[in-house]
């Protein structure tokens, strides 16, 4: 008897703590992914499916060849401004951990365009790309800038790698910044009555002790680069000719544009287990340098 | 060493001119005619006016897309903060099979790209007929902010010591009151991180409120996106409808500035 009221008690506040957060939960995220890795096995339309299809939609999906080409596309990108982002990312943060005047000022500074959408960010700088440097290009015959960036296939990439390293870079350098502050001063005390330069301080002991920054600011890069859709979307559309269009803006297009649910899902699926795969690879790598450090 | 030190200020000052430039190009160029922006995109000329905010402002429903951004946000945050912070509470207080499995669930969940839920998520909801609300977008936002807020909250309610809670079930609270009276107190550093990693979030996404809402009910982003892509060719009043869609954020950073910092670097380095 005592032991069924107990029971019941422990119901009751399990369903008063977790019952609504869990039921959300449950109903946007689980049920949608499972839902939608069991309809890329049958002929889901959008509407009814029928019969189980086996990997139809995964074989259709997997000899698209634009598939392939944005998710080609796609990887340069994530590659790129990993590369860039973190570089400068990780050189705003010394800059504003030095002896320099006005630190918060310039880390509110870069920080900045974190604050803003994608879409927006996008907006602004197609007027960059397309009104003013093309000015700038007229008034001062520099070849480079005579032409919209934006309707060049291969100068349209680049676009949105500089406007990504411009938004993400500010976001990053917290982290670093954090990484900094996180070394303790004796360490780096000693070092210099050992006689180690700044820069020798900084190759052989600053950076190995905050590898867990690069870790966390990697991911991060490696996964909101693989999932840029808003700046894509307002910045160059996918175009000219469809040479900037990622694998996010391909899924969506697949899907709600052309009405292939199936393999618009399938391909979703495939990007999910990529960026999982890519992801985790990630973290055990660095993770392993964080324990030999 | 002095060179040196003229050296940094110098780069310090060239990084955050580039940073801060495409800010003030639009800025500039928000207040001027069509024939100017094209001739002298960088120039102060001579007749700035503010016609492009005021016809912006209007052409945009301005404080409609606004309100509903603010109530959607604030909705949000709120429910989640509610929510999460007693879901992590339990799930750090019961340790059994079953938790640990949510939480595990819950940490893996982070990884899915919302694109792979996003097809299935209009077929489903669009069936129920639950698209086109703003109520619906608030529990959207429930369910897809879960994971990463109980997490953050996970962490922090670990580090309270169970002695807390025991002496005030020897008071005779029950497991609620005890929580919203002694413990969601506490919460308060961890509680401001997952409020602002959340604004920030809600208020600048424009793919889920693009499924999900229509016409009336906009959020700022989407009728941003509208209307820049109806006046594209106006540089002037497109470039004021941007800035306008800016100044909300660039209001709350400049207040908030402090705590969105430390909230953001919070919020990524658990």
């Amino acid at each position: 008897m005592l032991k069924e009221k107990s029971r019941w008690k422990k119901l009751l506040s399990f369903i008063q703590f977790c019952f609504i957060p869990l039921f959300a939960f449950l109903m946007i995220v689980i049920i949608p992914f499972i839902s939608g890795v069991f309809n890329t096995f049958t002929d889901f339309n959008g509407i009814e499916m029928t019969k189980m299809v086996g990997v139809e939609n995964y074989r259709k999906a997997l000899t698209d060849k634009t598939f392939w080409s944005t998710l080609w596309l796609t990887i340069q990108y994530v590659l790129c401004s990993v590369i860039f982002t973190n570089l400068i990312a990780f050189l705003l943060a010394l800059l504003v951990t030095s002896k320099i005047k006005g630190k918060h000022f310039l880390r509110s500074v870069f920080f900045m365009p974190n604050l803003i959408g994608g879409v927006i960010l996008g907006f602004i700088w197609q007027f960059i790309f397309s009104k003013f440097m093309v000015y700038i290009g007229d008034a001062t015959g520099i070849a480079l800038f005579q032409y919209s960036w934006l309707i060049d296939t291969n100068k349209g990439f680049w676009a949105m790698v500089i406007v990504s390293v411009w938004q993400m870079s500010g976001y990053l350098m917290l982290i670093y910044i954090a990484g900094f502050i996180g070394i303790p001063k004796e360490v780096l005390e000693a070092s210099s009555i050992d006689g180690a330069t700044k820069i020798k301080q900084l190759v052989h002991i600053r950076i190995p002790l905050m590898i867990q920054a690069f870790t966390i600011a990697v991911f991060l890069t490696i996964k909101n680069s693989f999932m840029v859709y808003d700046l894509n979307l307002s910045l160059t559309n996918g175009g000219p000719y469809r040479s900037t269009e990622m694998i996010t803006m391909h899924i969506y297009n697949e899907a709600f544009l052309f009405q292939a649910y199936g393999t618009g899902q399938a391909k979703a699926v495939i990007l999910f287990v990529i960026v999982a795969a890519v992801a985790i690879t990630q973290v055990l790598i660095t993770k392993r340098m964080e324990v030999e450090s | 060493m002095k060179s040196k030190r003229l050296l940094i200020s110098t780069i310090g000052v060239l990084s955050a001119v580039s940073f801060l430039f495409p800010f003030f190009i639009i800025l500039l160029n928000a207040l001027k005619n069509k024939a100017d922006i094209i001739q002298y995109p960088l120039a102060i000329t001579k007749d700035l006016s503010f016609s492009n905010y005021i016809e912006a402002f209007n052409e945009m429903n301005y404080l409609t897309s606004i309100m509903n951004s603010l109530l959607i946000t604030v909705s949000s945050v709120i429910v989640l903060i509610v929510f999460t912070s007693m879901l992590a509470y339990y799930l750090v207080r019961h340790k059994t099979v079953m938790t640990k499995i949510i939480f595990i669930v819950l940490i893996a969940s982070m990884i899915i790209p919302f694109q792979a839920l996003m097809i299935p998520f209009v077929t489903i909801y669009g069936k129920l007929g639950m698209l086109n609300s703003r109520l619906s977008l608030i529990c959207f936002y429930l369910g897809f902010g879960v994971s990463l807020s109980t997490f953050l909250f996970h962490g922090f309610i670990k580090t309270i010591p169970t002695a807390i809670d025991e002496s005030a079930m020897m008071d005779g609270a029950s497991q609620f009151r005890l929580f919203w009276s002694i413990i969601f107190p506490m919460l308060k550093p961890i509680a401001s991180t997952v409020a602002i990693l959340n604004v920030l979030w809600i208020w600048n996404d424009f793919l889920l409120p693009s499924l999900v809402l229509f016409q009336e009910a906009r959020t700022l982003p989407l009728s941003t996106f509208a209307f820049f892509g109806k006046y594209t060719s106006q540089y002037g009043l497109a470039m004021a409808g941007l800035v306008l869609s800016i100044v909300p954020v660039v209001i709350f950073y400049l207040i908030m500035q402090k705590y969105i910092i430390s909230g953001v670097t919070q919020g990524s380095l658990k």
